[in-house]
């Protein structure tokens, strides 16, 4: 049976919709227990981090470049610089490196 | 201030959604380099450049949709779509959960029902960086900017994926891991807890992906049990102080 591309693309539409909008209809109030209330402030900070490492030493053709662009972002986010400026500055010390490192 | 409330209020909306899109504009730039590969995956699957489009505006989902490609291009069933997409996007489940804490329960519903179109790994990372209530204009700046790059991105990949220079497609796919290392490692200068989190992630994470059998799940399946397990055991032995109602009320 062959499946049509639109029907497909309306399913992922509607379940990744769904997954994202549910959360935020049905928990209307400030939740009160301390246990869920301490596990959803951290939740974005372990996520966040869980794929930021080790994924950035695969996302460049080099690891060496991917890891050194993880050292100048936490040192550029620790000294408080913009995130854009964090950002940018992990792009431009991956075109330099690979210069190098990458022939 | 009581008598110009409205006018602020609408000068405040106005400027949150400009902060926005200038937050929006790496994020912009990290989603048009990972889009053109992804369009590269979705040429596979034999979609076109405006199907591509399509699956992008509408779902903004960089892992959902590279699994909802593959299975596209395996001709699978209906069913098996739906289950693989809710794995690879449970991650979501969870944001949406820590982000609905930081709304004002005041807030109309149909803030509730367009941030929900919005949660993206990283569109939701900047807003829960803001401090205090979040402003939903703000999460729009943000993707009114970042989705069509995201959208773009893909068609373009589909139409040309081969074109861009490697080194260049090399150097933007860290805007993203940038953007990420923006939001968690400032708060880590108040709060140590985050800091022996960010470390005690890395390391998990680390292991996960070389471990047998669990280095096989899908990144996504892995984020989830990382996520579940390292922010429940945190909870129990640093227990966060319970946030006081009126703590952001001005």
């Amino acid at each position: 049976m062959n499946h049509n591309t639109y029907i497909y693309i309306g399913i992922m539409a509607g379940v990744t919709y769904a997954i994202r909008v549910l959360p935020l209809v049905l928990f209307r109030r400030q939740i009160k227990n301390q246990f869920i209330q301490s596990f959803l402030y951290y939740v974005p900070y372990v996520t966040l981090a869980v794929m930021t490492f080790p994924a950035i030493l695969q996302a460049t053709q080099s690891p060496v470049s991917g890891a050194l662009a993880l050292i100048t972002g936490v040192i550029a986010a620790w000294f408080g610089a913009s995130l854009f400026k964090v950002s940018l500055s992990c792009c431009v010390i991956v075109f330099i490196s690979e210069l190098f490192l990458i022939s | 201030m009581l008598f110009s409330k409205k006018t602020a209020i609408k000068s405040s909306n106005s400027s949150a959604f400009h902060d926005g899109m200038r937050d929006g504009f790496p994020i912009g730039l990290g989603y048009f380099a990972v889009a053109f590969s992804l369009g590269i995956a979705a040429k596979n699957a034999g979609l076109t450049p405006f199907q591509g489009f399509l699956t992008s505006i509408l779902i903004n989902a960089s892992a959902g949709q590279y699994a909802g490609f593959m299975l596209m291009a395996a001709n699978a069933s209906y069913l098996e779509l739906i289950i693989v997409t809710l794995i690879a996007n449970a991650r979501y489940f969870l944001m949406s959960s820590a982000l609905s804490q930081h709304i004002k329960p005041d807030m109309p519903l149909y803030h509730r029902f367009l941030l929900g179109y919005e949660v993206t790994d990283e569109i939701f990372g900047i807003t829960i960086a803001r401090p205090g209530d979040l402003n939903p204009y703000y999460t729009y700046g943000a993707f009114f900017v970042a989705s069509p790059c995201w959208a773009t991105g893909t068609a373009l990949g589909i139409i040309a994926g081969n074109l861009l220079p490697l080194r260049i497609v090399s150097a933007l796919s860290v805007a993203l891991y940038g953007m990420f290392l923006a939001v968690i490692i400032p708060p880590v200068h108040n709060n140590k807890v985050i800091g022996a989190l960010i470390l005690i992630s890395f390391a998990a994470s680390f292991a996960f992906s070389w471990l047998p059998v669990i280095s096989t799940l899908s990144s996504g399946t892995r984020t989830i049990i990382l996520t579940v397990a390292i922010s429940a055991l945190v909870s129990i032995l640093f227990p966060k102080e319970l946030r006081r109602e009126t703590q952001n009320e001005s």
